[in-house]
């Protein structure tokens, strides 16, 4: 290849070339002290380089950005409950969450999860393909240098605080002590600005070094005519590089592998049916048994502080917001009409499931309460403590025909677990607000 | 007299979109930052359990940590490897990528689901689930187990074929 006419490769950035910003004094004192260890010579893969490094970017650059919206989108979705409150300007335009299509809510957490799971070995690979250039020396040769370095810790920092954090979320482990809701949300955010920077500042170069060399030409290059790229002025070609071990191809399948490996043994908890056996390793690739109650539950009644004695013959919902408060049993309820909706339930961690519930139709119950033209519903759970023990439903989920107090599972009463005497369970919703062991109704006229 | 982009260049070291861009997102961290209070970056009784702190202990421990170990025991494998009086002309089937390859994958599944391997968190975990994180790891050994016996099966039938050819 043309490794010699690349090492002539000149520009601001150039090593052999040294130029400095303002104070040159300080960066070439800097430069002047290169700590031992950091020698040049010692990167040796021989498929480092530009080229390399922007496959994993464009890749990241598509979709990245899908993981960062469906999370705001998220967001948006809790409505008035989101965590955290008072974010400022940092959210998308807020908007009522829609009910339709049911399965809105479950696409957006399933492609958040999934997607960002999926794209963790890509991640990795990147900053692989990267990291001779945490270690040049001088670090900066001008205030621009510095100021791109610290752009560049929000990036990296940002992706794997989120990365960390939400891999723990989705296992239950909150061994880091801090409100999750609070750290992803303004940890994306940190992520955000850094991504946007850096996708301005290397865009060009991105796309200069893609046209550097064919992808097609790659997938039909074997091992034995592999050969680094011509030198680059990032320094990301090795000085002397070894004699590869692998293919460009074979490099790009392992990476690519790695991410099927994930979406294979994760995709499971949000598709469910037959794919949920194959999530082996996560909390919602479980067996819950065959029984009509035998579904994922996010909440235990025993963790939430249920007394059970609580949830029998004195159990009593309470329906306001009309003139008069209205009170019902569970036998009265049960002898209101009833309506049966096909829903998945979705979790803000990206597992889901969906049942047959039966109940009766909140916008009855709004009815019965005497508000003709419901404008939104709170809701209050049993529940003791805990984040979600009341909900604000909006407009749509009250008045959708699905939009249900679920009285019924599987054409069986439901479980303790999963709310009984009653729970909301309304489409799109996210599932922490679909209460459970509901205890009273507020209906908002509209 | 120079042009007040290329006065810029002298100083700064780069051109005003690139001034932009920076100080567009530096900005917006700190915008982030006083939303969320700098108070909350740092958590006083329990050091290690600030945002702050896993925000920089994530990088420092993925540049500082994973990347030299993984590194280093590549060009260890290498090492071992092509030590011996092997001959230095390259295997036409190397070994190599035949350790390494399910090494990555044992490793990226330990690192993902190391909660549930390890059985950390296990009150949440229960309160959320109402099971417990007992079938991880064994889930995790078989898991690894298949991977390394697939990978080297994989390689005897490509020397195989590689030897039958010659």
């Amino acid at each position: 290849m043309n490794d010699r006419e690349g090492s002539q490769v000149s520009s601001p950035d150039d090593p052999v070339s040294p130029s400095y910003g303002f104070p040159a004094r300080l960066w070439r004192g800097i430069d002047e002290h290169r700590p031992p260890g950091l020698d040049p010579t010692s990167w040796r893969s021989p498929l480092r380089g530009p080229w390399l490094t922007s496959v994993f970017a464009v890749v990241l650059l598509v979709t990245l950005p899908i993981v960062t919206i469906t999370g705001l989108l998220s967001y948006v979705a809790y409505g008035t409950q989101a965590r955290p409150e008072d974010v400022g300007w940092l959210h998308l335009p807020l908007f009522d969450w829609p009910t339709d299509p049911s399965w809105l809510f479950r696409l957006n957490q399933g492609l958040h999860v999934i997607l960002g799971l999926v794209l963790i070995p890509i991640v990795l690979a990147k900053l692989w393909s990267v990291v001779p250039r945490l270690f040049t020396w001088p670090p900066a040769r001008s205030v621009a240098q510095v100021l791109e370095r610290l752009s560049l810790l929000m990036l990296v920092g940002g992706i794997l605080f989120e990365i960390v954090t939400g891999v723990l979320n989705m296992q239950y482990d909150y061994v880091f002590g801090f409100s999750f809701y609070t750290a992803h949300y303004y940890g994306a955010w940190v992520f955000i600005a850094g991504f946007v920077a850096h996708v301005i500042l290397k865009l060009p170069r991105m796309l200069a070094s893609l046209r550097s060399r064919s992808f097609r030409s790659v997938l039909r290059t074997r091992l034995a005519n592999t050969h680094p790229e011509p030198r680059d002025a990032d320094g990301l070609v090795a000085v002397e590089p070894a004699s590869p071990t692998v293919s460009r191809r074979g490099a790009l399948a392992l990476v690519g592998g790695g991410s099927l490996m994930v979406f294979a043994l994760t995709a499971g908890q949000t598709i469910g049916g037959l794919t949920r056996p194959f999530a082996v390793l996560l909390p919602r690739g479980r067996d819950n048994g065959d029984g009509p109650n035998d579904f994922p539950i996010n909440r235990t009644a025993d963790a939430a502080g249920i007394d059970p004695d609580a949830t029998g013959q004195e159990w009593r919902l309470t329906l306001s917001g009309g003139l008069e408060d209205v009170e019902l049993d569970r036998a009265s309820l049960l002898a209101l009409p009833q309506h049966t909706a096909i829903l998945p339930i979705a979790c803000v961690e990206g597992w889901s499931t969906t049942q047959t519930w039966t109940g009766v139709r909140l916008r009855d119950l709004a009815g019965l309460a005497g508000v003709e033209a419901p404008g939104g519903a709170d809701v209050t759970s049993l529940e003791q403590s805990g984040a979600f023990k009341e909900s604000a439903l909006n407009t749509g989920q009250v008045t959708d025909s699905d939009a249900l107090l679920a009285l019924r599972v599987n054409d069986t009463d439901l479980s303790l677990d999963h709310g009984f005497p009653a729970r909301i369970i309304v489409p799109a919703m996210p599932g922490v607000l679909n209460t459970k062991w509901v205890t009273a109704i507020s209906f908002r006229s509209a | 007299m120079a042009s007040a982009p290329t006065r810029l260049r002298r100083l700064y070291g780069a051109g005003p979109l690139h001034l932009l861009a920076v100080l567009a997102s530096l900005a917006l961290v700190a915008y982030t930052v006083s939303v969320l209070g700098f108070g909350e970056l740092w958590d006083p009784d329990v050091w290690w359990q600030s945002i702050l702190v896993w925000f920089l202990g994530a990088v420092l421990l993925h540049d500082l940590v994973l990347f030299p170990v993984y590194a280093l025991a590549d060009r260890l494998l290498g090492g071992i490897l092509r030590g011996g009086s092997a001959p230095r002309r390259p295997a036409s089937v190397p070994l190599v990528n035949h350790i390494r390859v399910p090494v990555l994958a044992v490793g990226l599944l330990f690192l993902l689901f190391l909660p549930g391997i390890i059985e950390q968190g296990g009150s949440s975990y229960v309160n959320a689930t109402g099971q417990t994180q007992e079938p991880f790891l064994e889930r995790w050994l078989i898991l690894s187990g298949a991977i390394f016996v697939v990978s080297a099966v994989a390689f005897g039938v490509r020397r195989f074929r590689g030897g039958r050819i010659r």
